[in-house]
């Protein structure tokens, strides 16, 4: 055995592992990080002047979609626990943000206006204010995830479902803002519980931050680690997960664990959406963004771009955000098309657009062939054993 | 000191007792196989063991520690690892990333890259098929992989749930030399199987499971030769 052993090492074989450990991760990291804000930059520049506020606009929410429903998918798609309450999280992290924008704004600067120029003082808040929120969101995600231990399939999906209802109920009962620094330092309890965060008109007046660079930004951030975790054994161990929980308990892997994990990253990355969508020009976060209207949103964008691919519901996000601007005119039809699109692809392509390829993993499959043989050893049997 | 003893274990399925006081041990470098007929309890004991069912009476020491209340997780990370019954390969996965999952809970990158090429040897089918998909694999070729996935994760003791399952026999020849290759090579194994013929003759002891209840026991030879066992499993008359 030994010596069959040493008769392997000279083969060295096939793709060596990609994973390098945390560092290895982080340089790895560092250059689409790189490339992604100076993209982000350029495009903030560079966009709203040519192409107009209209479509700056849809580049935008283009963008929000994006890291809404990529995150959703390692959820759905990676680790094969169907969620329907995706846009709960999103309103959690945007009312978490809002506050902190808001009242921040009004504690420090004595107006809930904007702050500064592009990445001044007031950016700052704002992006901090979207990490709160993403953290606020994962708390909840870890609270969401765990009947996922228990339930399977539909029941999930119910539960999920029922927590963005709940929360869209909550958020309709809560206090109307207060918009100004004496009357924030003479509230009582009664103005101040619940959360003074609008009720059911909406939580108005937040400082409108959001633009190109930090929606591109955070998105930048949402795919570089989805592609990493794609890539990594905690992605594998999800992906085991959806394949067959028993055998992934028998390869060790803590399926408990990663369902719950898989929750709360999904869970970060919307409450950061959410920070962007309710700072957002022309837009008022309102309870009904918890609901499952919204959510169902991007439950079709994952299952539109195939549960494993990240640049397929990219693309799919970028159609579906897209595609109700072109028919605007056709607004009430909305809904028809949609459940259309869906059933069509159930019955054309049950696995997605792109399954759970890649968008460039159609071009070289020639090439990979050619690795499987080159992987190979020479003569099929054991050389000098 | 044995490296698995397995005492006096009851299993239920909700009102059904599947196993009845099971006790059975393996010692350091056997194979020992548990035989025994459809639903007699093979896998409901592998699975107990593996810590996936919660015994009701009974207590599971391995390598000197009690695992009977421990999470499958780590039970694997203590070298207890299982091949399943039916494959359950990860079909959406390439070859070499059901591979890379064997060695999930392990760090040893340099290790790991041993281990897997000295199961990639004892399988070179497998090794041709590293990057296609392992769903598209032949149901023997599968087998051949949820093997090399167990070891990957470098088991102390190897648990092997049916490898011979639906193989053509040619196959099931090749299946238990890789076995006894594999034990030979200082891994410990229990074999469950339904073709006690060749269960028999690569393992060192055996048990006869019946019913949720041990029947028998004793060293694979003798029990091959005795008459009860071979009118009931072996096929002769
Ligand atoms: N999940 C379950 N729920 C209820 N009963 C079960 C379950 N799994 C197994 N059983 C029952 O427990 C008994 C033992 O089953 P087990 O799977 O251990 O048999 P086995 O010896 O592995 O059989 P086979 O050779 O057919 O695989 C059977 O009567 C079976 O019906
Ligand atoms: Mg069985």
């Amino acid at each position: 055995m030994t010596q069959q052993g040493l008769a392997t090492a000279p083969l060295e074989s096939a793709r060596p592992p990609r994973e390098r450990g945390l560092v290895g991760t982080v340089v790895n990291s560092a250059w689409p990080v790189a490339v992604g804000l100076t993209v982000a930059a350029m495009m903030h520049v560079m966009l709203p002047t040519t192409i107009g506020p209209f479509y700056t606009r849809i580049v935008i929410d283009s963008g929000i979609a994006i890291i809404l429903a990529v995150s959703l998918n390692i959820v759905n798609g990676m680790t094969g626990q169907f969620s329907l309450g995706h846009a709960a999280f999103l309103a959690l992290g945007g009312y978490t943000a809002g506050m902190i924008t808001f009242y921040g704004s009004l504690l420090l600067w004595n107006s809930p206006a904007k702050q500064g120029g592009f990445l001044g003082s007031g950016e700052w808040l704002f992006a901090f204010a979207c990490l709160m929120g993403g953290i606020v969101a994962t708390l909840a995600g870890y609270v969401v995830g765990l009947p996922s231990l228990r339930l399977r399939g539909d029941y999930l999906a119910i539960v999920t479902l029922g927590f963005g209802e709940i929360l869209r109920v909550i958020l309709q009962q809560t206090r109307p803002v207060i918009d100004s620094v004496e009357k924030l330092k003479n509230a009582g309890a009664a103005q101040l519980w619940p959360p003074p965060v609008g009720g059911a008109v909406g939580f108005n007046g937040l400082p409108k931050y959001t633009n190109l660079f930090w929606v591109y930004a955070f998105a930048t951030f949402m795919l570089v680690v989805a592609f990493r975790l794609k890539r990594s054994s905690l992605g594998r161990a999800m992906i085991s997960v959806r394949e067959d929980e028993f055998a992934a308990q028998a390869m060790g892997v803590n399926v408990a664990r990663i369902k719950v994990l898989a929750f709360m990253i999904a869970a970060f990355f919307a409450g950061l959406a959410g920070g962007l969508y309710a700072h957002e020009s022309g837009l008022i976060m309102s309870p009904r963004d918890a609901g499952f209207q919204r959510s169902l949103d991007y439950v079709l964008m994952t299952v539109l771009g195939g549960r494993g691919s990240i640049s397929g519901v990219m693309l799919a996000a970028i159609i579906l955000t897209v595609m109700p601007e072109a028919l605007r005119d056709f607004d009430q039809y909305r809904l028809i098309v949609y459940a259309l699109l869906l059933i069509g692809m159930m019955l054309l392509r049950p696995q997605g657009l792109f399954g759970i390829h890649e968008v460039w993993d159609w071009r070289p499959r020639w090439r990979s062939r050619a690795a499987t043989t080159r992987s190979m050893p020479a003569k099929g049997g054991r050389p000098n054993a | 000191m044995s490296l698995l003893v397995v005492d006096n274990l009851s299993v239920f399925y909700g009102a059904i007792e599947a196993l009845r006081g099971v006790s059975l041990h393996v010692e350091q470098g056997e194979v020992v196989t548990l035989i025994g007929a459809n639903g007699a309890g093979k896998s409901t004991t592998l699975r107990t063991i593996s810590g996936l069912l919660p015994p009701k009476t009974g207590t599971i020491r391995f390598d000197g520690q009690t695992i009977h209340n421990w999470q499958p997780h780590r039970i694997v990370k203590s070298g207890l690892v299982q091949a399943p019954e039916g494959r359950k390969i990860f079909a959406n996965l390439t070859v070499d990333e059901n591979l890379q999952l064997g060695a999930f809970l392990r760090t040893d990158r340099t290790a790991i890259r041993a281990d897997r090429d000295r199961a990639l040897e004892l399988f070179p089918r497998v090794r041709e098929r590293l990057n296609q998909q392992a769903g598209t694999l032949s149901g023997g070729e599968q087998q051949m992989l949820a093997i090399a996935r167990a070891l990957v994760a470098r088991p102390k003791l190897l648990m092997l749930d049916e490898p011979s399952l639906g193989l053509a026999p040619q196959l099931v020849r090749t299946i238990f030399q890789v076995i006894r290759e594999i034990n030979l090579a200082g891994t410990t194994i229990l074999l469950v199987e339904q073709n006690a013929n060749m269960a028999l003759q690569v393992a060192h002891r055996a048990y006869v499971i019946e019913v949720g209840r041990i029947r028998m026991e004793g060293p694979a030879a003798e029990l091959a030769a005795s008459d009860e066992v071979r009118k009931a499993y072996l096929g002769a008359h």
